[in-house]
């Protein structure tokens, strides 16, 4: 029984990673004696479980995930593009929270191509679409803030262990950051060079996902940006 | 753009038949591992082609005609008759054939076929010149798939091979003034090789001959292996979504040098 | 090409046209993750080979037709735009295209794990920019690195090699005058973890030997091939630059830079 890699190290699919008695857990998968990397990403074990945290990949639904979705087409209900293979349905008795009756006003009213939802995926299997639910606190139509998107591989790393990353980003920014499992983050906040500084930091967080460290680089970069911030703002005044 | 193949597969109940059988050492129509089904090859099926000839291979009826023509060599062998083989998979040989130009499978099997005439020079193209840089014969290989039944190329290439042999061409001489002249005369195509496809299927880590229609419908892979008559490789292909370990494709070589011999002993003597 | 003189493809030292051994490689360059839009990309330079592969997918399969209901439908798009070769070459797909495309298809469909994404498509594009000899391999190698890009999951990379045969001499790796003047030209792709062969045609003349031979050095070559495009891969997290050189001298093995682990 052998462990073939470093802690976090980084792998390519058909490395091998393990030897013997381990279990093949995300993104790995055992042949013979040996279990071997599915991906390109960071390999580790917990127990006897070896797994690999990709560094890309398309968004898989999971049941209970927050997601953030654009309508996208409507048919006795919504389609919701979620960035998964395909669009996620929302049904009318779910958005109204009443059942659906011939007599209720025009759809479009309620949510209208091109809207923006924050929603729960309620149930999915990989044969059929995603079904996501509005009902739950927090969720439903989008009417402000900016959505940007990143890769969805990278958002557990957005997210920070036990929210740590997002928490301090919130906390040192003082915005609304709400991020979607399927990779979207919506941006709000009062002060717009404060949410353009957001959007950087969660660039910089995407492109480094990979790298230790990062929660404190990231709380570094911000607090700087701050102070030429506030320099700025204290040089204007004084040159008027 | 080549797409995954969309042709409903077999039942898993019949695929499981199948691999039952096979791991006993016998096919489900009774043959064993390494045999070819009954085969019957006619020549000179078509009066109006300068040579044809039909396979029957089990179930795979092919056609193959030859017409034959003159005209200008290509740029880079101007002293080299031209040689061009083209397969039609027929809609009515299968239900998921489809009118219409070649899909990437005919293609495939077409440049199969003229892989294994051209590079063992089965067909002697440098006699085939009748006025170097101006005129030379142009022989059309045409295969018409009229029945799948798996095993196409195998049966393709031997059909073709039968009909060259046995195509006859009418003699074109250079006239004094460069110009071409038919005569009466009626000459053989100048052929130096036999080279014969063996076809091989992997399935369920089973190697087998001259797969059938299920067969390689549910193979892993298949690899065709062309062998000329004094035992040289000269073409391979290796077809379908599976692979192949180093011993395997060892193990194919030699069936196919025997199993290749033997038909050009049983047809071609 | 001119009948004029023909050139003699191995000089007096055994050297080959452009001074390689036998065995030896071309350079080999691979950048990963060039293009924006795709999911996953790769860019190979190949002795004068210049090759874009790009990957789009899993996404919804168009036309719907085309879906497969218990796994990803794969399509491998193969083609050589029309100044990549001595002679303009019409944009239109050529029956050598099409059967590449297949081959291509059929050498990647063993170790991409496609049953995940049931009803979807993976779009696999190959784009010769300009060819040398062993393109359908060097686009394979590349294409295989982009689906790693792309974070589609597979057993393993495809590396792929063309062994040759001129003047009697195996070689390794044929450059374009091997490749149209050559006895024999043989296109191999492996998959190493398994030690499979998914691609393998030949068209020339071989011996049973010669070819056994040939089989043996080509897996050997992809071997070496495989640790260029891993490296390739890594290198895109490790450095600023997603690139991975092979030098002139084969063989060389450079090993990759793991950052040291610190707990973060």
């Amino acid at each position: 029984m052998s462990l073939m890699f470093e802690k976090r190290q980084l792998v390519t699919p058909g490395e091998k990673l393990a030897e013997g008695e381990y279990i093949a857990g995300e993104n790995t998968y055992k042949e013979g004696n040996g279990i071997y990397s599915q991906m390109l990403g960071l390999a580790g074990v917990e127990r006897d479980r070896v797994f690999v945290i990709p560094l890309a990949g398309c968004y898989v639904p999971m049941v209970e995930d927050l997601v953030i979705g654009k309508v996208i087409d409507m048919n006795m209900g919504w389609f919701v593009d979620i960035n998964t293979t395909s669009d996620a349905v929302l049904t009318v008795s779910d958005m109204t929270g009443k059942p659906f009756g011939p007599k209720l006003e025009s759809l479009s009213k309620i949510l209208a191509i091109g809207d923006t939802v924050i929603a729960a995926v309620a149930a999915y299997d990989r044969t059929r679409n995603p079904l996501i639910t509005v009902q739950g606190s927090g969720l439903g139509k989008v009417s402000r803030g900016i959505l940007i998107d990143v890769s969805s591989a990278k958002v557990p790393r957005l997210i920070g262990r036990k929210g740590s990353m997002i928490g301090m980003l919130k906390q040192e920014s003082g915005c609304s950051i709400i991020v979607g499992r399927n990779g979207r983050v919506l941006i709000d906040g009062r002060d717009p060079k404060m949410v353009d500084l957001v959007i950087k930091a969660v660039k910089m967080i995407e492109e480094q996902a990979h790298t230790t460290g990062l929660t404190d680089k990231i709380k570094t970069f911000i607090e700087t940006q701050k102070d030429v911030m506030k320099d700025e703002r204290s040089g204007k005044t004084e040159a008027n | 753009m080549s797409v995954t193949s969309q042709t409903s597969f077999l039942a898993k109940i019949r695929s499981k038949q199948v691999i039952d059988s096979l791991h006993s050492g016998k096919r489900l129509d009774g043959r064993d591992l390494l045999s070819y089904r009954e085969l019957k090859i006619e020549k000179d099926v078509i009066n109006k082609a300068e040579g044809s000839a039909s396979v029957d291979l089990g179930d795979t009826k092919v056609l193959v005609g030859v017409k034959v023509a003159v005209g200008p060599p290509y740029a880079d062998t101007p002293n080299k008759g031209v040689l061009t083989v083209n397969s039609e998979f027929v809609p009515l040989a299968y239900e998921h054939f489809e009118p219409g130009p070649p899909g990437e499978n005919s293609i495939e099997l077409a440049r199969v076929v003229d892989r294994s005439i051209r590079e063992s020079q089965a067909v002697d193209l440098e006699k085939l010149a009748i006025v170097p840089n101006e005129t030379v014969y142009v022989i059309f290989v045409d295969i018409y798939i009229l029945n799948h039944g798996g095993n196409l190329v195998g049966a393709a290439e031997l059909a073709a091979v039968t009909a060259l042999l046995n195509t006859k061409i009418p003699k074109y001489v250079a006239s004094k003034d460069g110009k071409v002249e038919k005569t009466e005369e009626y000459i053989s195509l100048p052929m130096r090789d036999c080279p014969i496809i063996t076809t091989i299927a992997k399935v369920n880590n089973t190697i087998l001959v001259d797969p059938d229609l299920e067969e390689e419908q549910i193979a892993d892979a298949w690899i065709a292996m062309t062998l000329t008559a004094d035992g040289k490789l000269c073409a391979i292909q290796k077809s379908g979504v599976g692979a192949f370990i180093p011993e395997e494709i060892t193990q194919i070589l030699k069936i196919s040098k025997e199993k290749s011999a033997a038909l050009r002993e049983s047809f071609f003597k | 090409m001119k009948e004029a003189e023909k050139q003699k493809l191995i000089d007096s030292q055994g050297l080959r046209v452009d001074g390689r051994k036998w065995a030896e490689l071309r350079p080999i360059k691979i950048e990963v993750g060039l293009l924006t839009h795709a999911d996953g990309s790769a860019y190979i330079e190949q002795g004068g080979n210049k090759i874009i592969a790009a990957v789009y997918g899993p996404k919804a399969a168009h036309p719907k037709h085309l879906e497969l209901p218990d796994r990803a439908t794969l399509r491998c798009r193969y083609h050589m735009a029309p100044f990549s070769v001595d002679e303009r070459k019409s944009p239109a797909p050529s029956r050598r295209e099409i059967e590449i495309s297949k081959v291509l298809r059929e050498a990647l469909e063993p170790v991409v794990f496609s049953e995940y994404y049931p009803r979807t498509m993976i779009d696999i594009f190959i784009e010769v920019l300009q060819s040398d000899g062993g393109s359908r391999c060097a686009g394979l190698t590349a294409a295989s690195v982009a689906l790693a890009d792309a974070g589609i999951p597979m057993k393993d990379l495809v590396a792929a090699c063309a062994v040759g045969k001129v003047e009697g001499q195996l070689v390794v790796d044929i450059c374009d005058v091997e490749d149209k003047e050559g006895e024999a030209d043989m296109p191999v792709a492996v998959i190493p973890a398994l030690g499979k062969f998914s691609l393998l045609q030949m068209d020339g003349l071989f011996t049973e030997d010669e070819f056994s031979k040939a089989l043996e050095v080509a897996q050997d070559a992809c071997g070496k091939i495989y640790e260029i495009q891993k490296q390739a891969l890594k290198s895109k997290y490790l450095s600023e630059r997603g690139v991975a050189e092979q030098s002139e001298n084969e063989g060389k093995e450079t090993t990759s830079d793991v950052e040291t682990n610190e707990e973060g």
